[in-house]
């Protein structure tokens, strides 16, 4: 088998017995970006010879016998972790020229864990976007089919990982970011419960809503990463102070009783027919491996998009008032004074959805206006998390579609900003609830992926996880790659 | 809620962007379409239910008023578009 369709623990397993080195391995990642980001655009910065040296020490540990769990596994990064000493752009402009002077935590603990980072992934403009256009560095097109998007925001990280360009890569999700993009890629992605992972080090959107994810071929290679990723972290305010489950530990349970709930309202108008008809196959196999299906209600669901449009801007607002030209960041030419340097700083720094962001928030918090739009929006997302906990009294997960339709054609949607804010239709009640959701691959429909969301009950990744590897041990959607981008190498009308 | 030419200019001095009147326009639409989409949270009724900032209700943790790190000053400053001495440099702001 190719060295690049391989899962972490066969990987691993490969390394232990000495069938390849680290080196070998990255350095056929490093070839295939090298061949294939000129198409795919999926990475903005590719560290070689770092990674390259990464690798050597990996093997070095493993002949010494002292490797960590993961040494040399071939990672990405989405370029809104900060990386020390290397580029950490958010794909704003305003970053452009931005170093970071830190790992973020979890880039330390994936690094102690003994992964190889490859890059940096590109992204919508400081996570801002439901199809990776917001970039300031481009467009990502999707590896299933040419001029089409991946889904954001994060965009290429899902390609990379489609592609065959890294094993896995990190993610961050807001209203949908990591599964969105899964879905419209063919791969696994989960976002866990608010809190389980670190957000130090991740530049902030709506920190309320923000929570980073592993990005990944299958279910068995997010539990893994998500054990690394997870656990207390001191220096973020929010994380969770709890025990991290072994995610690993559980993949194989029997689905023999679990109760999947799903809700009505997900299915019918707006949705595609053939994820539909995906969804009710998916469901047929859950329930001959033992599972019960039954309907639930989340009658509040349909404020979600409303009170999402209040608080991301909201917060965002918030957070990037710290880009101001003056301590990083860009700056304009020539200010005449501090007042302009700060509104051109900001005004040439930022790209136009982001400005569009910050405007709402900041109308949403002005005097007179925030009790109408940002006190609501927090009532609203009580209403919605009351929701899921009463449907949690009845089933153990719920499942639907990840996104309405399949990816579309770059710039299909992008005069028209509501029908793109409704992408994010199925994904945004888990932010707004802090529940903990993924998706993963269950069929096609005219060559493109299809996604089903599972959603889990706070800290109770484990069963979403349990239910997504299951589902993986009887089908093999998980493992169709892109021809182009295929076993035998990239196809030649590719390469620059 | 329809936005005007004076919201735009309002806000935009709140923001401390830089909006020209040329492209105030497609401000004024996109930011119309965005609120009136969010005039649909109007028709739920919210009555009595305590809003939520933290999706697990936690509140602000405190730590020890220590130092944990020791200086890094001219390391984060290597960031900056201009310094000197250690300050930050800003355009004069006293004549």
């Amino acid at each position: 088998m190719s060295l690049h369709e391989k899962s972490i623990a066969e990987i691993v397993a490969a390394l232990d017995s000495k069938k390849f080195s680290c080196r070998e391995l990255v350095s056929h990642h490093l070839d295939r970006i090298t061949e294939a980001n000129g198409y795919l655009n999926a990475y903005i910065t590719v560290d070689r010879e770092k990674a390259l040296t990464q690798a050597d020490a990996m093997d070095k540990a493993r002949a010494s016998g002292n490797a960590p769990i993961l040494a040399g596994i071939p990672i990405a990064h989405k370029d809104i972790f900060c990386t020390k000493d290397i580029k950490t752009s958010a794909g704003s402009r305003m970053l452009d020229n931005f170093i970071a002077p830190y790992d973020a935590t979890i880039v330390s603990k994936l690094k102690a864990a003994g992964t190889i980072s490859l890059g940096k992934t590109n992204m919508d403009e400081f996570a801002m976007g439901s199809s990776n256009e917001n970039s300031y560095y481009g467009p990502v097109t999707n590896p299933w089919r040419k001029d089409y998007i991946p889904g954001g925001s994060s965009g290429g990280s899902a390609a990379a990982v489609a592609a065959r360009l890294c094993v896995a890569a990190t993610g961050t999700d807001t209203g949908g970011s990591i599964r969105q993009p899964a879905a419209m890629c063919g791969i696994t992605g989960i976002k866990p419960t608010y809190g389980r992972i670190s957000r130090w080090g991740m530049i902030a959107y709506a920190s309320s809503l923000d929570q980073a994810g592993p990005l990944t071929r299958s279910a068995e290679d997010a539990a893994i990463l998500l054990e690394v990723m997870s656990g207390f972290d001191p220096k973020d305010s929010t994380s969770l102070n709890r025990q991290v489950p072994l995610f690993t530990q559980s993949l194989n349970n029997s689905l023999k009783g679990l109760k999947i709930g799903f809700c009505k309202e997900h299915f019918g108008k707006g949705l595609s027919s053939d994820i539909e008809n995906a969804i009710d196959i998916a469901i047929k196999q859950f329930e001959s491996a033992g599972a019960s299906i039954q309907e639930i209600e989340l009658p509040s669901s349909k404020f979600a998009i409303p009170a999402y449009y209040v608080i991301a801007p909201a917060e965002a607002s918030a957070n990037l008032s710290r880009y101001d030209g003056v301590r990083f960041g860009h700056r304009c030419e020539n200010p005449v004074d501090l007042a302009d340097m700060y509104r051109r700083s900001r005004s040439e720094g930022f790209g136009k959805e982001v400005k569009q962001r910050i405007m709402v928030g900041s109308f949403a918090l002005s005097a007179g206006y925030y009790d109408a739009y940002y006190r609501k929006a927090q009532q609203i997302r009580r209403l919605i998390k009351n929701d899921f906990l009463a449907a949690f009294e009845s089933v153990d997960l719920i499942i639907g579609p990840t996104t309405p339709s399949t990816a579309f054609k770059i710039g299909e949607k992008s005069d028209d900003q509501i029908e793109m804010y409704l992408q994010d239709i199925y994904t945004i009640t888990s932010n707004l609830a802090g529940l903990p959701a993924a998706s993963i691959p269950i069929g096609f429909s005219k060559g493109l992926p299809i996604g089903l969301q599972i959603i889990g009950n706070y800290y109770d990744e484990a069963s979403i996880l349990n239910l997504a590897h299951q589902y993986q041990q009887e089908t093999n959607w998980h493992k169709m790659s892109p021809t182009a981008f295929s076993l035998e190498g990239i196809q030649p009308s590719i390469k620059p | 809620m329809i936005v005007d030419k004076d919201v735009v200019k309002d806000i935009a001095a709140l923001a401390l962007l830089e909006i020209t009147p040329e492209i105030a326009e497609e401000y004024i639409t996109s930011m119309s379409q965005i609120l009136t989409l969010v005039e649909q949270m109007q028709s739920i009724n919210t009555d009595g239910v305590e809003p939520m900032s933290n999706p697990l209700d936690g509140i602000q943790k405190l730590r020890l008023d220590q130092v944990t790190e020791g200086d890094q000053r001219v390391y984060f400053q290597e960031n900056a578009p201009s310094t000197s001495e250690g300050f930050y440099l800003v355009p004069r702001v006293i004549e």
